[in-house]
């Protein structure tokens, strides 16, 4: 969205005098207006109303079915004083974190790589993009096998002598947390490496060669470069990243279910078995609610300090 | 400068390692799909079976085993709904977003954020008053209720990115149409959506990959209903069985077969979609 606005500012200098009398000489007017009648239509039955709904559910104690009292801030209050709420909301920061800054180094190191010159570039971009096509709840299956305490994660630990590392990864309640985050990273790095490339693909390749015969470095070609041209790429990936890290769900309740003993919960796990599992509707909804306040939070603050500064 | 020296073989070394490293969960899950109950057991789980067999793949999809008729049923739920909700995301999406952007009233812009904003909430806040409201509308357990549901959940989506294409398309063969006396319906229908072709790949590529893959909503409006579809099925099946990998595996290829086949036939397409589709 960031890069919307800058294209935006950036076409207008562009636009050349005829440009208003243009816009006048084309221009789809309000007897078309009933064109976008049906997605705004659906969008606020399917979106906003029921979110809506949500939201007021969220000061009530409804259960689902029958009939509900207002409650005002009590499910609020019960939220921030619950540990395991706590924890939760915890959990879900660290793995959203861990998600932006290892998706995105990780990617961007790949992207770097296959950028140009290597022989094998065309076929590893296609083979590296395969986890971000397929079902997340099968992703989840392979790595929860991986994982297993007889599965090939502690075979080849103990086949290269590393017996004292082997570990039951997601029954560890230190450990669950980052076979989590792991999970995570694995399938989207190929997600951030794809928008990674398509912005290197806009560095020109004479500017670097240019910066290089006046003898700038590696680095400093990276720095002062390559990092300034694919802004609008960092700041797609590190937003896109940051709100699915904070959705967290599918891969956690395929890999864990939220154990052991709460150390892999989310607020979207809880969300869900607040809802669904216990039937505290009106508590998963105001849970649903804070989440849905920290992604608007942190999604504003990621704008801003991802926004172009050119 | 770019030559190919010996710096860029090493590079290109430790690259294709890091990738193998990547792509070691794809080993395991087919070696251990190829090995027998018997293998899985005694074999240990870093290696390739010496005699791999399809005995797994037979079992799950011969006809009259338990699992094959569920296996086809949700291949074919998959198939629908995804189908229908591309096709509904691409007839709903494509003008609305053509008005939003070619009109210059203020009135559209506020649309346009809201669509915006829509994109942001998450799903889990509406999703138990979406269920009593589509429940209410007999649109659950049905796939074109399924349809509908995701159809209006990924509207956002869709408006937004043929936004981002429109904005960008120069409406210079718009304006000669309609000197030419062009309605406004055959310039949309003859020349701004064929001309945004790629914007439609991309709406197609990313809303179906969504749909296909998408567990918790089916999980909530499909389950024990006769549509199920194939991430619902794998999940109900996986659940019978207790740590048989090899056969979990089994069905866990069988449910990627065909979103793999169709991406390695049309890889570039996939990729450019993603890569695209978001610089809007």
């Amino acid at each position: 969205m960031t890069t919307m606005e800058s294209r935006a500012t950036t076409a207008k200098p562009t636009t050349t005098s005829t440009e208003p009398a243009r816009n006048r000489s084309y221009r789809v007017g309000y007897g078309h207006w009933w064109w976008a009648l049906p997605a705004v239509l659906l969008m606020l039955a399917l979106i906003y109303a029921t979110t809506a709904g949500g939201a007021f559910y969220a000061f009530t104690n409804w259960t689902g079915i029958g009939s509900f009292d207002l409650t005002g801030l009590a499910n609020f209050r019960k939220i921030f004083q619950a540990d395991e709420l706590t924890g939760s909301l915890v959990n879900t920061l660290v793995l959203a974190f861990g998600f932006l800054v290892f998706t995105n180094v990780l990617g961007l190191l790949f992207a770097l790589a296959l950028n140009r010159g290597l022989k094998s570039r065309y076929v590893l971009r296609t083979l590296l993009f395969m986890p971000v096509v397929i079902a997340p709840i099968a992703v989840s299956y392979i790595w929860k096998f991986i994982f297993a305490f007889d599965g090939p994660l502690n075979q080849t630990l103990g086949a290269v002598g590393l017996k004292g590392w082997q570990h039951d990864w997601l029954a560890s309640p230190k450990l669950a947390l980052a076979c989590v985050l792991v999970v995570m990273v694995w399938q989207n790095t190929g997600f951030v490496m794809v928008i990674y490339l398509a912005g290197l693909a806009t560095v020109p390749i004479e500017l670097e060669e240019a910066a290089a015969l006046d003898g700038a470095g590696k680095l400093r070609r990276f720095r002062a470069i390559t990092v300034p041209m694919i802004q609008p790429s960092i700041a797609i990936a590190t937003t896109l990243m940051l709100i699915q890290g904070l959705r967290i769900f599918d891969q956690v309740l395929a890999l864990t279910g939220g154990g052991p003993a709460g150390a892999t919960q989310t607020l979207a796990t809880e969300v869900y078995q607040q809802t669904f599992v216990y039937s505290n509707f009106g508590f998963g909804a105001a849970l649903a609610l804070v989440l849905s306040v920290i992604i608007l939070i942190f999604t504003v603050a990621q704008q801003y300090a991802t926004r172009d500064r050119a | 400068m770019f030559r190919y020296t010996r710096k860029t073989l090493i590079l290109e070394i430790g690259t294709v390692l890091a990738a193998v490293v990547m792509l070691m969960p794809f080993y395991f899950l087919v070696s251990t799909s190829l090995k027998s109950e018997q293998q899985v057991l005694t074999t240990s789980t870093l290696s390739f079976p010496t005699s791999p067999t399809f005995k797994n793949f037979v079992d799950l999809l011969a006809p009259g085993s338990g699992a094959s008729s569920s296996i086809f049923h949700g291949l074919l739920a998959s198939v629908i709904i995804t189908a229908g909700t591309i096709i509904a995301l691409i007839v709903v999406g494509s003008p609305a977003a053509y008005v939003l952007t070619r009109s210059t009233s203020r009135w559209s812009t506020s649309t346009y954020y809201l669509f915006l904003v829509a994109i942001l909430l998450p799903t889990q806040l509406g999703i138990v008053p979406l269920y009593v409201e589509a429940r209410t509308l007999g649109l659950v357990g049905t796939p074109w209720g399924m349809i509908v549901v995701y159809t209006g959940m990924l509207m956002p989506l869709s408006v937004f990115l043929y936004a981002g294409f429109f904005r960008r398309m120069p409406i210079d063969y718009e304006e000669a149409a309609t000197v030419d006396g062009a309605s406004r319906t055959r310039i949309f229908t003859q020349i701004a959506f064929p001309l945004i072709g790629p914007a439609t790949g991309t709406v197609a590529i990313l809303a179906g990959l969504i749909v296909w893959n998408d567990f918790f909503t089916a999980l909530i409006f499909l389950n024990g209903s006769e549509y199920q579809t194939l991430p619902v099925v794998m999940y109900n099946y996986v659940g019978s069985l207790v740590s048989q990998w090899n056969l979990i595996f089994a069905v866990v290829i069988v449910s990627m077969i065909p979103i793999l086949a169709f991406y390695f036939f049309a890889q570039k397409k996939f990729i450019q979609g993603y890569a695209g589709g978001l610089k809007g």
